[in-house]
């Protein structure tokens, strides 16, 4: 196309490129996960010095990056390290997560617990727990506990799908389907729990609330393995999810295939949140939170993925060392995350139902 | 009253047959219209005629129920949905931007058709996004966001985003509503512009049957979800048309400005003609 003669630039998109990549030049998205990421690797490193053998931070940092004797290297990195690095990939996680769905559905009500499939990974949880019982070892539970709750999940966004599918997402739709799920699914939890003896009753509950204790190695690796993989799809997504942003039909005449890409980033959303609630139990809100903090940090046109998944992992990491610092026994982190989230929630429906009013 | 007869030379957008509807309910039946190359499109008829029902088919965010609308001969449905964004843009008729988006972010999305992951922001794009917004007149509320703009502002941001599509055909839902009569005439001038200038082909819907008269080449007028009358504005609008299409009665007058007509309604009282059903002479 013929440029104008006098090329005048677009003000607030200066542009960044290298060859044959380019993109616009926004400090906000660079600066803002910077300092997250920052952030939450130290609050890592105050979570890992917690402990009946306290360790300062930067003797953590020494010991992880090699240093120390062996004592503090088993204890740093075989006991604690596995507990605040799934920390920080549950809440990367969910935060993406929310994200994507607040995206794809345009109403910052959605998220996996609002739409249930956090509660349909409780339930599949929660059934295992229960019914199988005294019939499960040791082993079993920690290879059948993350299955189900992921089973549970993807059954309720199938679900979900079904309910909600109209040749495309409606938001308002997905939102309503979602809720009502999650109240049949919660109530479903509620009998299981009813009809478990007390044992598992009381084993179910903890995990329900969402904790972090003794997550070892073997819980990190699943998280690793959704967290860097929808990453780098969100990354090359991020386009479609800009263009979805501006409503269905503007993103079909740009030519973004509209029910793959919604189905792909939905799909993405529900794995993420089934891994997360599988490694750690249903942390209450913060997928509903942690994007649209990141929004206003980042003062982006919609929740931002990468930054959302950073401030969930703060908020994850962050709780963990609230839960076992400021109170004399040491609470599930779920506690803490609920804690923060449903005064949250409260203002944002607040804030909602006045502007419908006004 | 078309130029094209049957076997003619089709055009580059075409619709067959078209039978158009939301489930169970047909809008749409049986509507055949081949769309002038080049040259300036006006649909008008009475609001829930079909008319963003049929803008919508021919910009394939929906599906026919039966017929079809072929782009250079294919069907648009079968074509990859991003070569056919980069032939075809849209405009529809209530876009709602995302809150706190600027309007250089919004008008720059229009790019997402000629991008990859990896180029998000080329010499080419930041060319024709500047140039969509300077000839918008948006350019100096670049870095407003969309929602705090006034209506007439909003709807210009939005066309420079589907003018940044850069595409040889362009649907456009009521590209003029929400604007003031300045502002509407400028925006048409635009389209004018983008005509005459470069060839493109518009189809828009207007509700202001002068300036449509004015604009257009070619008016489609619909009722009921039929093509009722097509072609040059002179033969279409007519005292009879209006009395059938809108139940209006009026005065067509000749435009003492352009060739165009001026659509004057007669209403009830304040007309110092009775009102008559077939209304005025020139
Ligand atoms: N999404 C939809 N679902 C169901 N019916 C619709 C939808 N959109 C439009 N309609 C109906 O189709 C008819 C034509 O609408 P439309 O094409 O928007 O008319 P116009 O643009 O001419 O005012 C109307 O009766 C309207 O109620
Ligand atoms: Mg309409």
């Amino acid at each position: 196309m013929s440029a104008a003669t006098v090329a005048p630039g677009v003000p607030g998109r200066r542009a960044v490129r290298v060859g044959p990549v380019s993109a616009v030049w926004r400090p906000r998205a660079v600066l803002v996960p910077a300092v997250l990421a920052v952030v939450a690797l130290l609050l890592a490193a105050v979570d890992v010095g917690r402990g009946d053998y306290p360790i300062g931070v930067l003797d953590v940092l020494r010991i992880v990056l090699g240093g120390g004797g062996q004592a503090d290297r088993f204890v740093v990195v075989e006991l604690r390290l596995p507990r605040a690095l799934t920390a920080l990939l549950v809440g990367a996680a969910l935060g993406m997560s929310g994200a994507i769905l607040q995206s794809v559905a345009r109403n910052p009500l959605a998220s996996p617990d609002l739409l249930g499939i956090t509660a349909g990974a409780s339930v599949g949880a929660v059934a295992l727990i229960v019914l199988g019982g005294g019939v499960l070892g040791g082993a079993l539970a920690l290879v059948g506990l993350p299955l189900a709750a992921l089973l549970g999940g993807l059954l309720t966004a199938t679900a979900m799908y079904l309910l909600a599918w109209r040749r495309g997402v409606d938001g308002f739709r997905l939102v309503l389907v979602g809720i009502a799920l999650a109240a049949l699914l919660t109530s479903s939890t509620s009998y299981l729990l009813i009809v478990a003896d007390i044992t598992q009753a009381a084993q179910a509950t903890v995990w329900l609330t969402g904790s972090l204790n003794g997550r070892g190695w073997e819980h990190v690796v699943p998280v690793l393995l959704a967290v860097g993989g929808s990453a780098l799809l969100a990354l090359t997504g991020g386009a479609t999810l800009s263009a979805l942003r501006l409503g269905e039909d503007s993103a079909r005449a740009l030519g973004v295939r509209l029910q793959a890409g919604q189905a792909a980033l939905l799909a993405i959303a529900v794995l993420l949140a089934s891994v997360a609630v599988a490694a750690a139990g249903p942390l209450a809100f913060v997928a509903l939170i942690a994007p649209q903090v990141a929004l206003r940090l980042v003062r982006s046109a919609g929740p931002p993925v990468f930054a959302g998944g950073l401030v969930g992992a703060v908020l994850v990491v962050g709780g963990d060392v609230v839960a076992r610092t400021v109170l004399p026994v040491e609470l599930p982190v779920g506690i803490v995350t609920a804690a923060v989230g449903a005064p949250y929630l409260l203002s944002l429906l607040a804030r909602r139902t006045r502007r419908l009013d006004a | 009253m078309t130029a094209l007869a049957d076997g003619a030379r089709a055009g580059r957008l075409v619709a067959r047959d078209l039978t158009l509807g939301y489930g169970d309910r047909v809008v749409v039946e049986h509507l055949d219209l081949d769309v002038v190359d080049r040259g300036i499109t006006a649909v008008i008829g009475p609001n829930g005629c079909g008319k963003s029902t049929l803008l919508r088919a021919l910009g394939r965010l929906l599906r026919p129920q039966g017929g079809e609308v072929l782009l250079d001969g294919r069907r648009i449905d079968r074509l990859p949905t991003r070569e056919v964004a980069r032939t075809l843009g849209m405009l529809p008729q209530t876009p709602v931007a995302p809150e706190g988006l600027t309007v250089a972010d919004l008008v720059a999305r229009g790019r997402h058709p000629h991008q990859a992951w990896f180029r998000q922001w080329s010499r080419d794009d930041e060319a024709v996004v500047a140039e969509a917004m300077t000839w918008t007149g948006v350019l100096d509320l670049a870095d407003r966001p969309v929602d705090a703009l006034s209506g007439g502002q909003r709807q210009r941001a939005w066309i420079a985003m589907a003018l940044a599509q850069g595409t040889d055909l362009l649907l456009l839902d009521e590209p003029t509503t929400h604007l003031d009569l300045a502002h509407a005439v400028d925006v048409l001038d635009l389209v004018d512009q983008l005509h005459h200038d470069r060839g493109r082909t518009v189809v828009m819907v207007l509700h202001d049957l002068s300036l449509a008269a004015r604009y257009a080449d070619h008016l489609v007028a619909m009722r009921d979800g039929r093509i009722v009358a097509q072609g040059p504005p002179r033969e279409v609008i007519t005292p009879e048309l209006l009395s059938e299409v809108f139940g209006l009665s009026a005065a067509v007058l000749p435009d003492p400005v352009s060739d165009g007509v001026l659509v004057v309604p007669i209403g009830t009282r304040h007309s110092r003609w009775a009102a008559t059903p077939s209304g005025g002479a020139p």
